[in-house]
């Protein structure tokens, strides 16, 4: 009962959040909406018994992510007048359709076909505890757990890389 | 009234509509690479959903190799746009038509 | 011995990949005395073998070398039986007289190396034609003669007349190797094997007369090609391009004599068919007086001695015609060596004259050549039908075994007098006008003897052209008796009586020595007759025969080809490729409309395709 409330409230703070983000013509708006759809994933994630993975969602996501989100709009600027840009016609009911229907399509594939099971919730013996994960992470996923490192290497370089990136190459495109 | 999975595999498949429709509907780099984030996390929700109805520990496993690959890719990503506003002082994906055949 | 006989077809070919590799380092006379050398062995080691058949020590027998195609049946093998080697002895032996004369002849040529690689080439390609013991193998060297003869025709082909004529002499050739290559499909279909001992043996069992008949008509007109028959003989008159000693290994003694030996060697399968029989016959006697009534007004001596081939030609598809095997193969023999000996000296005398061929500029070189006037002499007698040269007895037997057929066939007989008496009349015309009289060439013309190496081979062949008629008298029939296994299976013409012969063969030495009357006659006078009226204009443009098939066959072929050309290549097949680029161009144009360059367009068809393929899963596994 407590987690059918909790859950109502909170997906609808996400939902509100996704909607404002994806509306708001101001994308400080639309980051803090994120943020907070972000914040309310984490809260079910904690009644879904995943409780590392709700720490690291704040941490990471809400912590790290949309910060350099926040960093890079106030960087780069807000541009109010070009909010909503439209060259087909009809484009955002054509965008609303398929979202609808996309959404139609998944929730009929993901409960009538695809993932069958028991139906439950809260299924005794899940353990969502950081040392149940790392257990399975640095277990048999390790060589997928060392390809993360790599990536995030590979990731940090080029970020630098491109940081160097002076600008337009003038020189060539004048030839 | 008792939770199923359904309703947090419903919520996000709305989520990630949701994120759908951002991407195609903002002209915003930025507001688009957001919307992008969040059909991550409407991926990832699933993941700890369906990991919660089966009670594997694999699906959270797969949650954080995907937030891991996200926060790498946000950081290209930015970087990028970054590097493409230093030359175009705007952040209108139209504009960024050169691949136009 | 017998055992060595695949070198004699292999000699001559290692001497023309020799000459051809290194003639250039291996330079003037050498590549000569070389090319000799080959063929001169080849003769060698041929000659004991076939002495053991002539004293019947030996029996024929076939010598397998190595297996070909296996699936039709196809070896290359060796019969040797006593009418491939009375070919070899002639060819050989001929063909090292003939590369003897060469040497000298053609000192100072730029390609003589070349010359003698493919004079080598070509005596390889006719003893494979000779010794082949099945179809195929035949075909090969028939086939390889050709090209040799167009190699050879045509080897000074920086002038437009020689390569023209080695083009004609190939294309020509051809056709009747089409009808060849049609029969060996019948056989193929008929006996399923190409060996001739299988086919000659069950022959009369297996195919009935009309595919007897086709196969034989089909093997004719093969003959009809390579020995110029009526009517693809155009080609001959046209070879006199190349240098004279080919005109005389090729054109005179060894391949136009392919058509007879193949007819003779299928004998057996001509005897099933009466009705080609005729026509064979009927065919060489028409081309036979053809070829004398053109070789009358001809002033080329060259030219003469070509009709006069084909004439002669015509006698021996006359005698294998008529069934007479023996006698027309009798006939090839004398006439190899005595037209052989015609062609040498005539290229003799060219050579002493400067390279004047015109008869009506030479006159009065007995007395300057006093070896080629004797030798000349004598083959001008031979083939003139004169007792006792060589060419009386063939000539004869072949008139005798026409004669005895009875019938319609005496009708030729009568036509085959009447080719007589006109081959002793321009025969004497040319000897007549090359040797006797007055002179008539200028001033700056030294006519002189010429060196040994050429008239060594004439002496030779002198001696052959008197001497080699005596195998074959009535009396004593031993080349008969000689070629007897080669023919079995035959049915042996009914010999005319001795009486019956002797007033035959009389009759036709009187036509001859009228001939030979009249034409003396006519041309030993101090002024040459006018040869002006109709019939010598006619005769002299062989009867516009080669401007017919201009008009009927090669100019509408070369419209075809120039339509091929101009609007089947240009206009459909480049069209097409140019329309079939122009096309995939326009529909890329078509495509590149769908790359706008927008990421959200293409963020949108990423959307609405996963939607599809969401649904379409859903259907077809069957959730929904």
């Amino acid at each position: 009962m407590a987690e059918a409330i909790v859950f109502i409230i909170f997906a609808a703070v996400a939902l509100v959040g996704a909607v404002s983000m994806v509306s708001a013509s101001n994308p400080v708006y639309s980051a803090m909406g994120l943020l907070t759809s972000m914040f309310a994933i984490a809260v079910l994630y904690v009644v879904l018994d995943a409780h590392f993975i709700a720490a690291v969602q704040v941490i990471i996501y809400a912590g790290a992510v949309m910060t350099l989100f926040l960093f890079v709009i106030m960087l780069i600027g807000v541009d109010k007048s070009d909010a909503y840009g439209t060259q087909v016609p009809l484009q955002r009911m054509m965008t609303a359709i398929v979202a609808v229907g996309l959404f139609g399509a998944i929730a009929l594939a993901g409960r009538a076909a695809w993932i069958t099971g028991s139906n439950a919730f809260g299924t005794p013996g899940l353990n969502g505890t950081a040392e149940a994960i790392a257990d399975e992470l640095f277990g048999t996923w390790m060589v997928v757990f060392l390809s993360t490192v790599m990536l995030l290497t590979i990731a940090a370089i080029g970020t630098i890389a491109l940081a160097y990136f002076k600008g337009a190459p003038d020189a060539e495109v004048a030839e | 009234m008792t939770i199923t999975i359904t309703w947090f595999l419903l919520l996000a498949a709305a989520l990630f509509s949701i994120g759908v429709a951002g991407v195609l509907i903002r002209r915003n780099a930025l507001v688009m690479f957001m919307s992008i984030e969040l059909m991550l996390n409407a991926v990832n929700l699933t993941f700890v959903a369906v990991s919660n109805e089966l009670g594997l520990i694999e699906g959270q496993v797969a949650a954080l190799f995907v937030m891991v690959v996200a926060a790498a890719e946000v950081t290209i990503g930015l970087a990028i746009i970054v590097a493409v506003f230093r030359t175009r002082s705007s952040a209108n994906v139209d504009e960024l038509a050169e691949m136009k055949g | 011995m017998t055992d060595l006989l695949w070198l004699v077809i292999a000699l001559p070919l290692f001497g023309a990949t020799i000459n051809l590799l290194f003639g250039k380092r291996i330079g003037e006379p050498i590549s000569g005395w070389l090319g000799l050398g080959f063929v001169g062995l080849a003769w060698a080691i041929a000659v004991p073998a076939t002495l053991s058949l002539v004293s019947g020590s030996a029996h024929p027998e076939t010598i397998y070398l190595f297996s070909w195609i296996p699936a039709v049946g196809a070896d290359i093998a060796i019969l040797w039986d006593p009418l491939a080697a009375l070919m070899t002895m002639i060819v050989t032996g001929i063909g090292s007289l003939i590369h003897l004369y060469s040497i000298g002849y053609m000192r100072g040529d730029e390609r003589y190396p070349r010359y003698f690689a493919f004079l080598n080439l070509f005596i390889a390609s006719m003893m494979m034609l000779v010794l082949a013991a099945n179809y195929a193998m035949m075909f090969i060297g028939w086939e390889l003669v050709g090209l040799c003869s167009y190699l050879l025709i045509s080897f000074w082909f920086t002038k437009p007349s020689a390569a023209a004529a080695g083009k004609k002499a190939f294309i020509v050739n051809r056709i009747g190797d089409w009808g060849f290559l049609v029969a060996l499909m019948i056989v193929f279909a008929s006996f399923g094997t190409f060996d001739f001992g299988a086919i000659f043996a069950s022959g009369p069992t297996v195919i009935t007369v009309g595919t007897a008949t086709a196969i034989t008509l089909l093997l004719f007109v093969g003959a009809v090609g390579k020995s110029a028959q009526i009517p693809l003989y155009i080609w001959l008159p046209d070879a006199m391009e190349g240098p004279t000693p080919v005109s005389a290994l090729i054109h005179a003694a060894t391949m136009v004599t392919a058509g007879v030996f193949m007819i003779a060697r299928s004998a057996v399968l001509f005897e099933m068919a009466p009705v080609t029989g005729a026509v064979v016959a009927i065919v060489g006697t028409a081309t036979a007086l053809l070829a004398a009534l053109i070789a009358i007004a001809q002033t080329d001596i060259k030219k003469v001695l070509a009709y006069s081939t084909i004439s002669q030609l015509g006698y021996m598809v006359l005698g294998v015609g008529v069934g007479a095997y023996t006698a027309g193969v009798f006939h090839l023999t004398t006439h190899a060596f005595f037209k052989a000996l015609l062609f040498l000296g005539a290229g003799s005398v060219i050579h002493a004259m400067a390279d004047e061929q015109d008869m009506r500029n030479m006159g009065g070189l007995a007395k300057k050549m006093p070896i080629t006037f004797i030798t000349m002499g004598a083959a001008w007698l031979a083939i003139s039908g004169m007792f006792p040269f060589s060419g009386f007895w063939s000539k004869d037997e072949i008139l005798g075994a026409t004669f005895a057929r009875g019938g319609g066939f005496v009708v030729l007989w009568l036509i085959g007098l009447l080719v007589a008496l006109l081959t002793a009349f321009y025969m004497t015309r040319l000897f007549v006008m090359t040797f006797m009289g007055k002179a008539r060439w200028s001033e700056d013309v030294h006519p002189h003897e010429s060196p040994a190496s050429m008239t060594i081979p004439l002496v030779v062949l002198g001696f052959f052209t008197v001497s080699a008629g005596f195998v074959n008298t009535p009396v004593r029939l031993a080349f008969e008796h000689f070629l007897e296994t080669s023919f079995e299976g035959v049915p042996h013409i009914e010999g005319l009586s001795f009486g019956l012969f002797s007033a035959l063969a009389g009759v036709t030495l009187v036509v001859a020595t009228a001939g030979i009357v009249w034409g003396w006659h006519k041309y030993s006078r101090a002024e040459l007759p006018a040869e002006d009226g109709t019939f010598w204009q006619r005769s002299r443009a062989a009867f516009g025969v080669d401007d017919f098939y201009g008009r009927t066959i090669v100019a509408p072929g070369r419209k075809a080809s120039e339509w091929a050309a101009e609007t089947m290549d240009t206009k459909v097949l480049d069209g097409t490729a140019h329309g079939v680029g122009s096309g995939i161009r326009g529909l890329g144009d078509v495509l590149a409309r769908f790359q706008t360059g927008q990421v959200r367009g293409y963020a949108g068809g990423v959307a609405v395709a996963g939607v599809v393929l969401i649904v379409v899963f859903l259907v077809v596994g069957g959730g929904i």
